[in-house]
């Protein structure tokens, strides 16, 4: 915890941070194009989720939706990675020492994992999930990442309120 | 005007409004539905812009993939809506006099302007052009539209975030 401070202390010091610091419309500006990629990702993810579920677009493969929406998520997470990086830079202290940040972390890391578990299943055997006996095994799956996005969303705006005063 | 007041006031001291502002964890909470269901809300209507444009779901027909879309868009829409009521309703007063939200409001209504006016200019002849893979202008248009309106809406919803004073 204490190296985490000082490295923050640092991280605030850099010329870089104090650009991000100063410049009133930088963070703002980064913040809305992070929810804009956030609502991308996590949009996609659900929707393969509700195909799984068979209430959104039943009269396409499940392979066909999957290879729609799951591949483009990467590019997408590399924004996010970059701006999220910025704004930790611009204000170290208000995630780096702070819990919610790292169970945003972690959740997002369960993300990917799942995300991309789906991904090779399905593109790999397409009626993976379409038969009865596997059809469960599925619905599972897709409630867990309906469940750990939503826990991303909530995690990352509880960020604000959870920060070292 | 007295009586948009009285009922903007009616609403800002009701005990629903009062144990939002009071409470610690109320606020966030819903603060979080809004954005959940926000997200859904952008990057579902995102799907149908993108294939207006003719860069995505090329192969789904348009009126197809707007009856799968919408039904998603307008259920998380009405949770955005209704937990947006909530979160203004706690500080009605300054969030009114707050430029950004109601630049939010107006360009959330031209959103909705923008889907009637492609629904009515578009029903009429989309089964002839609704398996092009990039449909004609005024589709295109009504997608580059929606895509611009809401980028400026969620920026809105961020900037209100930082001109409000204390709550």
């Amino acid at each position: 915890m204490l190296a985490l401070t000082g490295f923050s202390k640092w991280l605030a010091a850099t010329s870089l941070s104090h650009t991000i610091q100063t410049v009133t419309w930088i963070i703002p500006t980064l913040q809305t194009i992070h929810i804009l990629c956030v609502a991308n990702a996590f949009s996609s993810a659900v929707l393969v989720d509700l195909r799984i579920f068979r209430v959104f677009e039943r009269d396409e493969p499940l392979r066909e939706v999957t290879r729609r929406f799951l591949p483009p998520i990467w590019p997408v997470l590399l924004i996010l990675l970059a701006t999220g990086s910025l704004l930790i830079i611009g204000e170290p202290r208000r995630s780096l020492v702070n819990t919610t940040f790292y169970l945003k972390m972690a959740l997002l890391l369960v993300a990917i994992l799942l995300t991309a578990t789906l991904q090779r299943m399905v593109l790999a055997a397409p009626e993976v999930f379409e038969d009865r006996s596997r059809q469960l095994a599925g619905r599972a799956l897709a409630t867990v990442s309906i469940l750990v996005w939503c826990g991303i969303l909530f995690a990352g705006r509880w960020i604000a309120y959870t920060q070292a005063g | 005007m007295s009586y948009i007041q009285n009922l903007i006031a009616f609403f800002e001291d009701s005990s629903i409004a009062d144990s939002i502002r009071e409470n610690d964890t109320l606020f966030p909470t819903i603060e979080s539905i809004h954005v959940v269901a926000i997200c859904l809300v952008v990057g579902s209507i995102l799907v149908l812009d993108l294939r207006l444009l003719g860069f995505a779901s090329m192969n789904r027909p348009v009126g197809r993939l707007t009856r799968a879309i919408l039904p998603v868009t307008w259920g998380a829409f009405a949770i955005a809506a209704s937990s947006g009521f909530l979160l203004f309703i706690s500080n009605a007063t300054k969030y009114l006099a707050n430029g950004y939200f109601d630049a939010k409001i107006v360009l959330i209504c031209m959103a909705g302007l923008n889907m009637i006016v492609f629904h009515a200019v578009s029903t009429k002849d989309l089964p002839q052009w609704e398996k092009q893979k990039s449909p004609p202008l005024r589709a295109r248009i009504a997608g580059a539209l929606s895509i611009l309106l809401w980028i400026a809406i969620v920026a809105c919803g961020r900037w209100i975030g930082f001109t409000m004073q204390e709550l």
